[in-house]
């Protein structure tokens, strides 16, 4: 008896797809089995157990309470935290800038145009390595020593400790915690130190540059005919832009920007190497503390996996939203 | 560069994933079989470490590695030396791309019985020190409270910081970078008021890194013990124990007396010690490790006795400055002790 697919071209695509699930399985196994065998064979042990055990390092930035008795698993909650910390502020302050320099590129004034397209050509290409280690090294170099803090502005401090204001500290007894100075600098409110602000800097206006080609992509893709009827309806230019020109430009523009929000959160992995402590960072020092290699980037892949997903989710959703609504 | 760390581990993942296992039991065949000794060192510490301005690479760590060389492939210049950052070093090892690690690592004990790795001779004892800037003032560790301490992340340092800050209710705030020299860079910017590493490290960086030495010194407190030495893959007991006597030879030579400069003479010396050392005679302790009888000449002849080595990278005279210290023979008061050659 000859064995013959299945006529029903539905019945056979999934028959494929059965196969092509059943080998990525088989494939998938082999994999974790040799890994599991080679590691036994090199002595390595594996296993997430280690996680509850204490860390036994500190963390410098901490959103949530943390010392060296903590778990790892804290440990890698602490990291997380600070990488969510710059990845959202850096994302809502690209987005802010990459809309200015876009609209300034547009502008008739030469100058503007002129500056704000250098703007976006120089910072697009340097690589964002090389703009981390630019502004870690100019504000570990320009700042006042920690020790003579520069007041800004009355109680808002800037030296190499960092950006220091006053804070809420209900637990200490009062409302509003103002920086004194100590042996080593100021003590007390809020710091925002040299390394995130570096990663900050340099994060959002790498990314502003990119967002703000893609801003100008989208406005130009806009027919002119559009500008033109709202002109002559008696709308200004500014008017025009905010109500005809940028609404319909957003869909065009949402899905791109999408892509530079995913490589904001995982551009700022680069943190390690100016020392703000993120998810990589606390998982290279948990890697080399415990050993274990395999654990700690299975970790970090699962969470960045996630911070990307999730924002994609909360990207389509808003893509959904701002979606031609056809009568 | 900084990320090779983290892309280097990824890969040896991706190897113990994919690769069948490297051979075990047969690292000294493969050394022999290449030509070449594949060395773990340092990017770049001091007397320890580091490429001169012709790219070639010395150091006490790097004369190890031609020690190694010398005596499994009678030539101390056949090594291709890997500069590795302290996250990679293991990942490095484990995956067989190198044969041997010698970079101020750190013996512990869960790096000996947990990542698949072998300690075995400790050719530098060490302990953890402090650098600061002599402006500040301070006289010692515990004048420390609230400062902000720079420090290299893969390394033992920073828990041993951690646990000595705490006993001693020390608040602190850590600068943890990956790459050495960013993280010595931020010390020397003044980000950090302190910069924790090995005291030997510590005198390397004072000695090439920061503006002025005489500005900054370095606390009396050693807070860890630091027992450094060469690490190799668990599996091939006769590689280690290789390893291991290349440094025990290197000691006894400086206990007879034998140096690079008389060993030619030495080898026509009576004392029985001494023609066991050389191989003179009957005698041949090469042969069960898989060498000729000469193999501690040629560590000898080719690289030097461990007082040598010593001197010549770190010493006094040298821009580290270092005592023997701790490093000193036994029979001079240090813990520099060779198990017999019989």
């Amino acid at each position: 008896m000859r064995l013959s697919l299945p006529s029903n071209p539905r019945i056979r695509s999934l028959l494929w797809q059965i196969l092509l699930a059943g080998l990525l399985g088989v494939m998938a196994w082999f994999f974790v089995g040799n890994l599991t065998e080679n590691l036994a064979k090199r002595g390595i042990s594996f296993g997430y157990d280690f996680l509850s055990g204490p860390a036994g390092f500190d963390i410098g930035e901490r959103a949530i309470a943390y010392d060296a008795d903590s778990s790892y698993w804290l440990a890698f909650l602490v990291g997380i935290l600070n990488t969510l910390r710059v990845a959202v502020l850096g994302i809502v302050a690209a987005t802010a800038l990459g809309l200015v320099i876009a609209i300034g590129a547009l502008s008739r004034n030469p100058l503007l145009a002129g500056l704000c397209r250098s703007y976006v050509e120089v910072l697009r290409n340097i690589p964002l390595l090389v703009q981390l280690f630019f502004w870690y090294l100019l504000l570990a170099t320009v700042l006042p020593n920690s020790q003579q803090p520069f007041e800004i502005l009355p109680h808002l401090f800037i030296s190499k400790n960092g950006f220091q204001f006053p804070w809420l500290s209900p637990e200490a007894g009062v409302l509003l915690e103002y920086p004194e100075l100590g042996t080593f600098g100021l003590t007390g409110g809020a710091t925002l130190s040299p390394e995130f602000l570096a990663l900050f800097i340099g994060l959002a206006t790498y990314t502003s540059a990119f967002i703000a080609e893609v801003i100008r992509a989208g406005i130009l893709a806009v027919p002119k005919g559009q500008t033109e009827a709202a002109a002559s309806l008696g709308l200004r230019r500014l008017q025009i832009l905010k109500l005809v020109v940028l609404p319909q430009a957003l869909r065009v523009i949402i899905p791109p920007t999408t892509n530079q929000y995913l490589n904001l959160t995982k551009n700022s992995s680069l943190a390690v190497a100016i020392g703000y402590p993120e998810v990589v960072s606390v998982a290279t020092t948990t890697l080399n503390q415990s050993g274990r290699a395999v654990e700690a980037i299975s970790i970090l892949m699962l969470v960045y996996l996630t911070f990307s997903l999730i924002t994609s989710f909360l990207m389509h959703r808003f893509e959904a939203a701002t979606r031609l609504k056809e009568r | 560069m900084f990320k090779k760390s983290v892309i280097g581990t990824a890969v040896t993942l991706g190897l113990a994933i994919a690769a069948s296992p490297v051979l075990a039991n047969k690292t000294l065949e493969s050394v022999k079989s290449k030509g070449t000794l594949s060395c773990g060192i340092h990017t770049g510490l001091g007397g320890f470490g580091i490429a001169d301005s012709a790219g070639k690479w010395t150091g006490f760590d790097v004369d190890f590695c031609r020690a190694v060389a010398a005596a499994a492939l009678s030539d101390n210049t056949k090594v291709r030396y890997v500069p590795l950052n302290a996250a990679q070093r293991f990942a490095a090892l484990q995956s067989g791309e190198i044969d041997v690690l010698s970079r101020n690592t750190t013996w512990t004990m869960s790096r000996d019985t947990q990542l698949g790795l072998t300690f075995g001779a400790t050719t530098y004892y060490d302990g953890q020190g402090f650098l600061v800037n002599k402006s500040l003032k301070v006289k010692s560790v515990k004048g420390l409270k609230g400062a902000t301490v720079c420090v290299q992340s893969g390394t033992t340092t920073e828990k041993n910081m951690a646990d000595y800050f705490r006993a001693n209710k020390i608040t602190y705030k850590p600068v943890v970078i990956e790459d050495f020299k960013a993280s010595v860079a931020a010390y020397v910017e003044g980000r950090c008021q302190a910069y924790t590493t090995d005291a030997s490290g510590l005198a390397a960086i004072r000695a090439n890194d920061v503006k002025n030495p005489n500005d900054h010194i370095i606390l009396p407190e050693i807070i860890s013990k630091e027992p450094l030495g060469p690490v190799v893959r668990r599996g091939d007991e006769d590689w280690a124990k290789l390893v291991s006597w290349v440094h025990f030879a290197m000691l006894t030579a400086e206990e007879l007396g034998i140096t690079s400069a008389n060993v030619d003479e030495k080898r026509s010396d009576t004392n029985p010690e001494v023609q066991r050392l050389l191989g003179q005679g009957n005698n041949d302790f090469g042969k069960s490790m898989g060498l000729d009888p000469a193999w501690a000449y040629r560590v000898i002849k080719q690289v030097g006795n461990y007082g040598e080595v010593f001197e010549r990278n770190v010493g006094r005279n040298t821009p580290l400055k270092l005592d023997r210290g701790p490093n000193a023979l036994w029979t001079n008061g240090g813990l520099q002790y060779a198990p017999p050659i019989r």
